[in-house]
């Protein structure tokens, strides 16, 4: 199958550019004619921001195996230095996303090199912690607002900047894992004494996984901030890493389609809930609840959804998860 | 001095909730290794059955947290059986998810039947009364809270160390697979465990519901987190840990907002969170264990 | 040349001492065995070779250089590969993969190259494939590649770990038990397999076994250890007869 890859590179790089334009000029369409409404477009919005989170801690809970509950932190830290690049010192938005993406990193690679000597449980309480604490000192910071947050942010995040952070992100994180330096974060996921006495240094990988996952999550954090008006230290609390989690663990730890389908799902889904406010937090509680106790691996386990599976399950051969 | 002493003294009684909650964590994580999220809002329940003691059937407080203990003793039970039995065998981060359900629902179901809104204990639930002894300030309110926790703790500490169901308890936190040979009942034990830790969570959300007078549906989610902290501050899993963490974090808490910047109050609970991680990741009292090759 | 030379080395486990003032010396391109009674230390050396335990005391002289109390990949690098005991596989990734990753060592393209998926990328990518299948081929499991290297019968998953960890480069391989579990057919085409490797690869091999047949019929030296010390030391026809090897063993058909 690589040996295929190698042969069709160039054909395959082509029939995915016009897949891509495709979607993009479908979803802009509806979007100028206006089929898709306010409604829909709050929707689509919270949708790619959804997959950026979801697929980025899929990286470092997924693949790399370190479970981390401080997403939200990494996010907030990409919101505010964006808004505060765009709307305090009037840059233009992509260095203001560029910018918050780069301090979301630097914010991994802080907390990532000391925490990441911790495993499983211990690892997962600390990266919480760094989140909320994260969360404090922006509540305690009066230039972006204290409690109340950042009000008035410029509206600058559209379908267009949505897309190419969606397909940036997840070609990113696909060509990075597979790739010998994707091989190598895997090896630690799967025995971490045995990439080690490999040749692997397996506290770089971890750093590694922590620092581009944190990088897009800060992305998701810019995406956020000039879209929905309002920022305010909150709104990233762990029960917001907890969403992301939740996204990654239902798609399968450690398959990045599953990550997008599970991030759309729970998108529509609380999208569709949303006409029943009082119910719509037990609903989701409650299919969280289910669906561990019925498929604990999540929808897709650790495989990839692709063509030649659907074949399989097209022709039935194949039980697709 | 006399300053600081006073604040430690207010600490007291923080503390001891704290504790108790943290007693819980401990316990299960200790017998199936699994964060229960849901613990704090256990304990929420706990304040709502205690509210509803008072205010709908006029019993006093001692009564309102008995009758939460063992209402929520049951509702331990039940989550238990219904929602962590199954995934028993499942990764753990399949049973933190289910935890984290758990915590939603409990959250969400109370606020659809009992709104989002906060809710005053009635007036004269406990009448507050100022002592002094040696300059230091003690109300009668915070000497209940700590009078009642320490109580609690050392019937816990009886039951541990002294009954067959306590010994039961430590033999499957040693080694389940052991202990089912040696003819202990794992699922009783598991069942009694979370009756156990469920009921002092309870008993300490009737307390937060005297010590700061109103509770609501969300009140569970932060001193769960802290409480989690204190567990794992004394060493997760460990007892007498998890009393000593809740006081040491209700006290630095309390010291905190006493003398610096009451806004930093909650960074100080993940603060030290961060630190014993770094420096001891098993706690206070925990042992270091190394991976067999 | 001497290439790896062990002094005094030490290790204790709450008080316990699982070696202690254990020496070593093996040239290049020797086959050397280890053996000992159960619980006479012999992984806790190799443990301590490879940087999975810091020695308490003592030098681990390899190429020149104390490598004692490195860290495990930073001794890969140096040279030294191994196999474990209870086989350490990357079990839910294939053959191929798990070859692949001791690749990675040397990989051929840089970060930025395979996250922009630039040209070295597509030219490394196809000489990890190229080599991973020479591996692969060497050791027989070509026709496995695409399993998962759990489902592999016992026999063939010892033969990839060895694979994998030749796939590192290295100049002293370390094995621990390879014979452990296989069948006297497989443990002779394994003797055979571990000669052929020395010759070919200039490697040197140290190796713990409790097939006597195999450390006899293979090792040129062989270093008895009884409770983490070495008490005889020569070569495999001088062991046959030492008494205290006999004692140590006693019962034991050496």
């Amino acid at each position: 199958m690589i040996m295929n890859v190698f042969a069709n590179r160039w054909g395959k790089l082509g029939a995915e550019i016009l897949i891509l334009a495709f979607i993009f000029l479908f979803v802009q369409y509806f979007i100028t004619v206006g089929v898709f409404n306010q409604y829909h477009q709050i929707i689509i919005t919270s949708l790619c921001i959804n997959i950026i989170l979801a697929v980025s801690l899929n990286l470092i809970n997924g693949f790399t195996g370190q479970l981390s509950l401080g997403h939200a932190g990494f996010m907030a830290v990409g919101a505010y230095v964006s808004v505060v690049l765009t709307k305090f010192m009037g840059m233009p938005f992509l260095v203001g996303l560029v910018g918050g993406c780069l301090a979301a990193a630097a914010a991994g690679f802080v907390i990532g090199v000391p925490t990441l000597r911790l495993k499983g449980d211990y690892l997962a309480i600390a990266t919480l912690g760094f989140g909320e604490i994260i969360r404090v000192i922006l509540q305690n910071i009066e230039y972006v607002g204290g409690p109340a947050g950042i009000v008035g942010i410029p509206k600058m995040t559209t379908w267009g900047w949505l897309f190419a952070g969606v397909v940036i992100t997840i070609a990113t994180i696909q060509n990075l894992i597979n790739s010998s330096y994707g091989r190598a974060i895997i090896s630690v996921r799967e025995d971490e004494i045995a990439s080690e006495v490999m040749g692997i240094n397996i506290t770089s990988y971890k750093v590694l996984a922590f620092v581009i996952g944190a990088f897009f999550a800060g992305l998701a954090g810019g995406l956020y901030a000039h879209y929905f008006y309002i920022i305010k230290p909150e709104t990233f609390n762990f029960l917001k890493s907890f969403d992301v989690l939740v996204m990654v663990v239902l798609g399968g730890l450690g398959s990045t389609t599953g990550a997008v389908i599970a991030a759309a799902f729970i998108t529509l889904l609380s999208a569709a809930l949303q006409a029943f406010p009082a119910i719509r937090m037990i609903i989701y509680a409650l299919i969280l609840i289910l669906l561990m106790i019925y498929r604990p691996q999540g929808l897709m386990g650790n495989k990839e959804l692709s063509v030649k599976i659907l074949g399989k399950i097209w022709s039935g051969k194949n039980d697709a998860a | 001095m006399l300053e600081l002493m006073q604040q430690i003294v207010n600490g007291l009684s923080l503390g001891a909730i704290y504790a108790l909650i943290a007693l819980g964590y401990t316990m299960v994580y200790g017998i199936i290794k699994l964060i229960n999220f849901a613990h704090g809002d256990v304990m929420m329940v706990g304040a709502y059955v205690g509210f509803f003691s008072v205010s709908m059937l006029g019993t006093n407080i001692v009564v309102a947290m008995i009758f939460a203990m063992l209402a929520c003793a049951l509702l331990g039970v039940i989550i238990e059986k219904v929602a962590y039995k199954p995934l028993r065998r499942a990764t753990r981060i399949a049973a933190l998810i289910t935890a984290i359900g758990v915590s939603l629902f409990l959250e969400y179901t109370t606020i659809f039947f009992l709104t989002p809104q906060q809710r005053i204990f009635p007036q004269g639930t406990f009448p507050v009364q100022d002592y002094s002894l040696a300059g230091i300030s003690v109300s009668n309110k915070d000497i209940f809270i700590f009078i009642s926790a320490i109580l609690l703790m050392v019937i816990l500490q009886f039951i541990v160390k002294n009954t067959k169901t306590g010994k039961a308890m430590r033999a499957v936190s040693e080694d389940k697979d052991a202990a089912v040979l040696m003819g202990i009942n794992v699922d009783n034990t598991i069942s009694v465990t979370f009756a156990i830790g469920s009921a002092l969570a309870a008993a300490a959300g009737v307390m937060i519901g005297v010590y700061y007078n109103t509770i609501n549906p969300l009140m569970g989610i932060l001193p769960g987190l802290k409480a989690f902290v204190a567990a794992v501050l004394g060493g997760i899993g460990i007892i007498p840990g998890a009393m000593v963490g809740g006081f040491i974090l209700g006290i630095l808490e309390t010291l905190v907002s006493g003398y610096g910047n009451s806004l930093y109050r909650d960074a100080v609970a993940f603060g030290i969170l961060i630190l014993i991680l770094l420096i001891k990741p098993t706690g206070i009292f925990g042992k270091n264990t190394g991976e067999k090759v | 040349m001497m290439l790896l030379k062990i002094n005094n080395l030490c290790k204790s486990f709450g008080g316990l001492s699982a070696v202690l003032n254990f020496n070593l010396e093996i040239r290049e391109n020797e086959l050397i065995g280890l053996i000992g009674p159960n619980g006479a230390g012999k992984t806790t050396v190799f443990n301590l070779i490879t940087g999975v335990y810091k020695p308490d005391a003592g030098e681990i002289i390899f190429k020149g250089e104390n490598i004692g109390g490195l860290p495990p990949y930073v001794i890969c690098q140096k040279g030294i590969a191994r196999t474990f005991q209870n086989i350490r596989l990357f079990n839910n990734l294939t053959v191929m993969e798990n070859v692949k990753i001791a690749l990675h060592k040397n990989v051929p393209y840089s970060l930025p190259a395979a996250l922009f998926r630039l040209n070295s990328f597509y030219r490394g990518e196809k000489e990890i494939e190229e080599e991973a299948i020479r591996w692969l081929k060497l050791f027989n499991l070509d026709h496995r590649r695409e399993e998962i290297a759990s489902s592999l019968p016992y026999g063939e998953q010892r033969r990839l770990e060895i694979a994998r960890a030749l796939a590192t480069h290295p100049t002293l391989l370390i094995l621990d038990e390879p014979a452990a579990g296989m069948n006297p057919n497989e443990t002779l085409e394994l003797m055979e397999l571990i000669r052929r490797l020395r010759d070919e690869f200039k490697l040197a091999i140290l190796l713990i076994e409790h097939d006597m047949s195999l450390v006899m019929g293979v090792c040129e030296r062989i270093y008895v250890l009884d409770y983490g010390q070495v008490i005889a030391e020569g070569k495999p026809e001088e062991i046959r007869n030492n008494k205290r090897v006999i004692e140590a063993y006693l019962g034991e058909e050496v």
